[in-house]
């Protein structure tokens, strides 16, 4: 059973108050909050560490390219990646993505077809549109029913051999949806086609096992697993990654560079041109060791009864309507209450010293499928407690009140 | 009135309030009575970027004198609106272009609302100025 008193004690941040009241993080879908450990080793880098890496003969820059390479196989070990130089580490999950879509350039023609989710996030969406531009392929949407859940019947009838890529996320940041991708990238790969997984929403509450679901790409940023910002990870399995060009060329990436030509590191350097977000690297690693001491179980185990809890209190304000109700999803509640813009609702949320996010969430077809203009969306972390729900629910009932 | 003046009335007027919660509430109020704008007007055109929440502005000259109408999908939103109107509708576009808008600052608004919602709202001091600069062109 998880401590949560002991485990707030991690984190500085949530001693804070908030237009003079204590700080309600529950914003955790967009960034989560970063605890002491995590905070000592980005201290400790600059302190001690700091040097550029690979490549240097003196101690500080051995020493510092060990600790970034340690961080690697911390991620490898976390996700059970087959080889540590199928981790690219990159500046997170847009950049992972724009990555892989990029590469495809060469890969594709007109008539290829690529499948996405009908709950992905812009950065989901966006750089495959600009892959089809390029390159004359199609973009088709597996759909949804109103649940939240995809349509799986209509993803096997889109499913043909003119379908190359299949991107999805494993758990919506709209709506916490966790998808079957298992049963998709199984689904695709019958047809050919590869599958990248947006795993930026379920990092900080599934623990994948990459081998066993045979996904081809998974995305995640280290900053929604108690890590810094402008860190992440792709992986993708090393039969891709040796076909897919780089992405970007400069240093760090090449074996030699003449005026003629160039010729290309080995993974993962291929993918990681120029000097990278070193202390961010070792820090990743860091939040993962943080994670996994406290254990993916114990937070399944608590979140679920975080969600189940604010969802059941939630649903007893008249008005209040929730958006994401699939059977299987994370702890993540968006919702609205009939008659009031969810931005005005968040504003007085802020007031009481709560931070929840309101707009789209960068999920903009999600909203046009349901019609609203965006949701108010509370997403809970291992570090929330009832009592915070509860603080939660009273505001949105005050919020209610004033605006009604 | 000068715009001035109406500035000073609603600087008057908040500082009455001892908490957030009543200033919020008075603009909730501002919000809910606010004159809508005709639907005609609530054209995408008329949108001002800048905000979470949709806002529209539509601005026509009377007698030399620049009228505003707004509406926003959000009340408090609104309620800004209304307060906006309030200090600069009906005045001459010169005397809009030169307006001070310190006010805002005055009432606590600008430090009380959200980064983003900061910007919505220099985004609708921003055009109902811009506004003001179209029609003082048309009128030399």
């Amino acid at each position: 059973m998880l401590d949560v008193t002991k485990i707030r004690a991690d984190f500085p941040i949530l001693d804070r108050e908030v237009n003079g009241k204590p700080l309600v993080y529950l914003d955790n879908a967009a960034t989560s909050q970063t605890p002491k450990h995590v905070i000592d080793v980005i201290v400790d880098y600059y302190q001690r560490l700091n040097a550029n890496i690979h490549r240097g003969v003196h101690t500080l820059s051995q020493e510092a390219t060990d600790a970034y390479e340690q961080a690697r196989l911390k991620v490898q070990k976390h996700f059970n990646i087959a080889k540590a130089h199928e981790v690219i580490l990159t500046s997170g999950t847009t950049h992972s993505i724009n990555l892989v879509a990029n590469g495809f350039s060469s890969l594709l023609g007109k008539g290829d077809e690529l499948l996405v989710s009908a709950m992905e996030h812009h950065s989901n969406i966006v750089p495959w549109q600009m892959l089809c531009e390029r390159t004359g392929a199609i973009l088709k949407v597996i759909p949804m029913n109103i649940d939240g859940e995809l349509v799986m019947e209509a993803f096997d009838q889109l499913l043909s051999e003119r379908t190359k890529l299949v991107f999805c996320n494993h758990v919506s940041n709209a709506l916490g949806t966790i998808n079957p991708i298992k049963e998709i990238i199984a689904k695709a790969h019958e047809v050919g086609a590869a599958v990248l997984v947006d795993g930026a929403q379920a990092a900080p509450h599934i623990q994948a096992d990459l081998q066993a679901l045979d996904v081809d790409f998974y995305t995640i940023s280290a900053h929604k697993v108690c890590g810094p910002t402008g860190v992440g990870m792709l992986y993708g399995k090393e039969a891709w990654l040796k076909k897919l060009p780089p992405y970007q060329g400069g240093g760090e990436m090449i074996a030699e560079v003449t005026f003629d030509k160039a010729t290309y590191a080995e993974l993962p350097h291929k993918f990681e041109a120029g000097t990278p977000n070193i202390c961010g690297g070792i820090a990743f690693g860091a939040a993962l060791d943080y994670m996994n001491q406290i254990g993916f179980d114990a937070i399944a185990t608590y979140e679920h009864g975080l969600l189940e809890y604010a969802t059941q209190e939630l649903l007893k304000i008249g008005g209040l309507k929730i958006y994401g109700t699939a059977v299987e999803k994370t702890a993540v509640i968006s919702f609205n209450i009939e008659g009031i813009h969810p931005y005005d609702i968040g504003t007085i949320l802020d007031k009481l010293g709560i931070a929840v996010r309101t707009g789209h969430h960068c999920a903009q077809p999600i909203m046009d499928f349901y019609q609203i203009p965006g949701t108010v969306r509370a997403s809970f972390s291992f570090y929330n407690t009832k009592e915070e729900v509860d603080v939660l629910v009273a505001g949105v009932a005050r919020a209610k009140n004033m605006l009604l | 009135m000068t715009i001035e003046a109406i500035q000073e009335e609603i600087i008057d007027e908040f500082a009455m309030f001892d908490d957030w919660m009543q200033r919020y509430e008075y603009m909730i109020e501002l919000g809910k009575s606010l004159p809508l704008i005709e639907t005609q007007y609530k054209t995408d055109d008329n949108i001002i970027k800048g905000c979470q929440s949709r806002v529209w502005v539509h601005a026509e000259l009377n007698n030399g004198k620049l009228v505003f109408t707004a509406d926003s999908d959000a009340i408090i939103t609104k309620g800004i609106i209304a307060i906006l109107i309030r200090a600069f509708s009906n005045q001459r576009p010169q005397d809009i272009i030169e307006a001070d808008t310190d006010f805002i600052d005055e009432i606590g608004l600008k430090e009380h609302l959200s980064p983003t919602r900061a910007n919505g709202l220099v985004s609708m001091v921003k055009q109902l100025k811009l506004y003001a600069i179209a029609y003082q062109t048309q009128l030399n």
